[in-house]
């Protein structure tokens, strides 16, 4: 047994005093991030309180200002990762990856998580959120029949635009890969890409376009059609559901170029002998392909059609832009906009949201475990 | 099991030429090898064959069909790649049944035929495994027996043994010869490396720059090179090359060097006589000079006076890099109980039964 004498406590300090000099120093570590905050504070303070009268001086206090966002973002992290690398090895190795993904974690928090939660609140609640009416609005959601057409319609676009835009792309990217002309076809391809949703929706209304059967038509496919000796017709107007194929064309024109260049990536990656073994084993190009190649990228393939079809799911400015809704082409996105700024349903709009959340998710957690599956990217 | 005939094969890739009028008839069940440094033509002669290149000019037979416009598939050609190139998504098993499948043979047969070849190889217990789970020699291994399952006419071989460790390579080595014995088929072998052409070739044909320098056997193409070139590229370490003069002086033939001065015996006196008077290049193998003490007997051994320069010691025997009196230096292989220091006089014998001498302009080879 040992004594007292034997261990002087100086030099050993017990688990107490380790206790105490590890509260210390939270203590003196909680000073120093108070302080940090505090300077924080007083900027955005004095910053609050200037009053600029001309153009020069508000120059300058925007260039404070964004110095003072900037460096104060900087001096957080800082700060927080100095305090953590004083605590012990173990608990320093536990806290400090959440300094740096912790600041990502609040935003998304405050700005995706908790909107989701009080949408969910909002949709179990009446038109003006004031009295609680349970399930009521899902269950509108899923007997009314302008919402069983909003459904009908995602599906096809999921059936038709996200399938068609995976095989054109593939298409495009495995013949590109073999042609001379394979920059200039590809950039082509994917120029759509650059513009936005909206822009596009216009674009092909003016393609849709259609007038009267006698006078010059100036929509380009109904000029075809007419020139070829047909009627001209009311694309997006059409008889339902088909009318929704014209709408999924868009789709498909812009986002073929996304699909196809990361196809064109993944054929790249594939090892020439690879293909060369194949042929020699007595392959002919179309086995090579769907026996060789396809098996080979098929990760890739995954990843493009969730991504292709979690857009297709949440489409809105297309149909928004080109037919509103009409004509049978409402979406479910659609839906939720007008019953949640048309009719001003904000219960009603919110079990729709929520509805589409809930079918997205499936295919994202599908997607995201693929990801670390095959870490794709 | 067919012979290979390549007639006036050229290819060119733009401005460069990568195979120059290649002529060689490969016998049925040969086991030809091409060897050359890198860039030489000899790959690019093989994926010809294959058809994996097109032609630019020129014809090429399998048997005795002529095969230039016939597609890889309907070659009937089996070809190991460096990489192995195994398809990642199947397993062994199917790896080795693909080509089968395309052909559509019975399942019956497939599977006999898959089997025979992994208890060949020894790959049997790996037969349901991916590719990823295999290592490098049992990579290897299931790229060969993909092409043995195809009972081939032609085996083509694209440096299959380079992406494996020395050990293991030797031993491959030897069981490609003893496949090549077992499936008596045509083998055709790309390597740069002489030391596996020489092992396991019934003929080797050495490339370079596209030209083909000379096809023969492994002993003819050591004992006989055709030029400076095959003479340098095989044997290790490679022979050592001196430019000299033939001399003819009170009727003894002599080679004379700036550093050295050797005596021509009979009966190499007789073959080079036709060539006195002017200058060569005199080659010699390390293995054919010896240090005087130790020299077997029997040997037509000329004295050659030098200074070593670096011992290494390789335990079977010692690597003496010499230098001549003026400077010049070779290699000589001697007996392992040579004791000599850096800087020492050493008194060496040379062999001149396997000298060689050859054309200082065209480097081709004077006499046998």
């Amino acid at each position: 047994m040992r004594t007292k004498a034997e261990t002087p406590p100086d030099a050993y300090p017990g688990p107490v005093d380790r206790r105490a000099t590890v509260f210390g120093r939270l203590a003196i570590s909680a000073v120093i991030v108070a302080a940090a905050f505090g300077v924080l504070l007083l900027g955005f303070q004095w910053l609050r309180a200037q009053t600029p009268t001309d153009n020069a001086q508000k120059a300058l206090l925007s260039m404070a200002a964004i110095l003072w966002g900037v460096g104060g973002i900087a001096l957080i992290y800082v700060v927080l990762n100095y305090v953590v690398e004083s605590f012990p090895p173990r608990l320093m190795r536990a806290v400090q990856p959440y300094i740096f993904v912790g600041p990502a974690m609040a935003v998304l928090a405050w700005y995706l998580a908790l909107p989701t939660v009080r949408t969910f609140w909002i949709s179990l609640h009446d038109r003006t959120g004031e009295s609680f009416v349970g399930l009521a609005n899902y269950v509108a959601v899923f007997t009314q029949r302008i919402m069983f057409e909003a459904f009908r319609n995602n599906l096809l676009w999921i059936l038709f635009g996200a399938s068609l835009t995976v095989v054109f792309g593939l298409a495009i990217a495995v013949l590109a890969d073999r042609s001379r002309f394979e920059n200039i076809a590809k950039s082509l391809i994917f120029m759509p890409m650059a513009i936005s949703m909206v822009g596009a929706g216009v674009i092909w209304n003016f393609i849709y376009e259609v007038r009267d059967a006698n006078s010059p038509q100036i929509g380009l496919l109904n000029a075809i059609v007419v020139a070829l000796g047909g009627e001209p017709q009311a694309w997006t107007a059409l008889v339902q559901p088909w009318n929704n194929l014209f709408l999924i064309a868009v789709m498909i024109w812009m986002q073929t170029g996304f699909a196809m260049v990361i196809f064109s990536a993944a054929i790249k990656g594939i090892p020439d002998e690879l293909l060369e073994a194949a042929r020699v084993d007595g392959a002919n190009e179309f086995q090579v392909f769907f026996r060789i190649m396809l098996p080979y990228i098929g990760g890739t393939i995954i990843t493009v059609l969730t991504t292709v079809v979690i857009f297709a799911l949440k489409i809105f400015d297309v149909v928004m832009v080109m037919t509103g809704g009409q004509f049978g082409t409402h979406v479910i996105a659609t839906q939720f906009y007008r019953q949640a700024f048309t009719n001003q349903n904000k219960g009603y709009a919110s079990a729709i949201a929520i509805v589409l959340l809930l079918t997205v998710i499936p295919v994202m957690i599908y997607n995201l475990r693929h990801f670390s599956e095959e870490e794709a990217f | 099991m067919a012979s290979v005939t390549y007639e006036h094969v050229y290819k060119r890739f733009g401005d460069v030429v990568a195979v120059n009028d290649l002529n060689i008839h490969i016998e049925d069940k040969e086991f030809l090898v091409f060897v050359g440094p890198s860039g030489c033509g000899k790959t690019t002669s093989l994926r010809l064959l294959a058809g994996l290149e097109e032609i630019s000019e020129g014809n090429i037979y399998i048997g005795d069909r002529l095969v230039n416009d016939v597609p890889p598939k309907d070659r009937d050609i089996a070809m190991v790649f460096q990489s192995y190139a195994l398809y990642p998504h199947m397993s062994v098993y199917d790896n080795m049944a693909f080509g089968l499948k395309l052909r559509k043979v019975p399942k019956a047969e497939i599977d006999r035929r898959v089997h025979e070849a992994a208890t060949i190889l020894g790959i049997e217990h790996l037969l349901d495994r991916k590719p990823k789970q295999l290592s490098g020699g049992q990579r290897q291994r299931v790229a060969v027996g993909r092409a043995i399952v195809r009972e081939p006419q032609v085996f083509l071989f694209d440096e299959p043994l380079s992406n494996l460790d020395a050990k293991l390579r030797v031993q491959t080595r030897a069981e490609l010869s003893k496949l090549h014995k077992r499936l008596a088929t045509t083998f055709i072998y790309v390597t740069h490396d002489q030391v596996e052409a020489m092992t396991m070739a019934t003929r080797i044909a050495v490339m370079k720059d596209g030209v083909l320098q000379q096809v023969d056997t492994p002993q003819m193409l050591y004992d006989h090179p055709a030029n400076v070139f095959v003479a340098g590229f095989i044997g290790s370490p490679s022979m050592n090359f001196f430019d000299a003069t033939l001399v003819e002086r009170d009727g003894k033939l002599e080679v004379n060097s700036e550093g050295f001065r050797l005596e021509v015996p009979e009966p190499k006196a007789t073959e080079w006589r036709p060539h006195a008077g002017g200058e060569v290049i005199f080659g010699i193998r390390p293995e054919h000079i010896h240090h005087k003490e130790y020299a077997p007997p029997g040997i037509l051994g000329v004295p050659l006076q030098a200074t070593v320069d670096v011992i290494e010691l390789m335990g079977n025997e010692i690597f003496l890099y010499c230098l001549t009196k003026d400077n010049r230096s070779f290699i000589a292989r001697v007996d392992p109980r040579v004791r000599a220091q850096p800087g020492d006089e050493v008194e060496l014998l040379v062999n001149m039964e396997n000298a060689h001498i050859f054309d200082p302009k065209t480097e081709a080879a004077l006499a046998g």
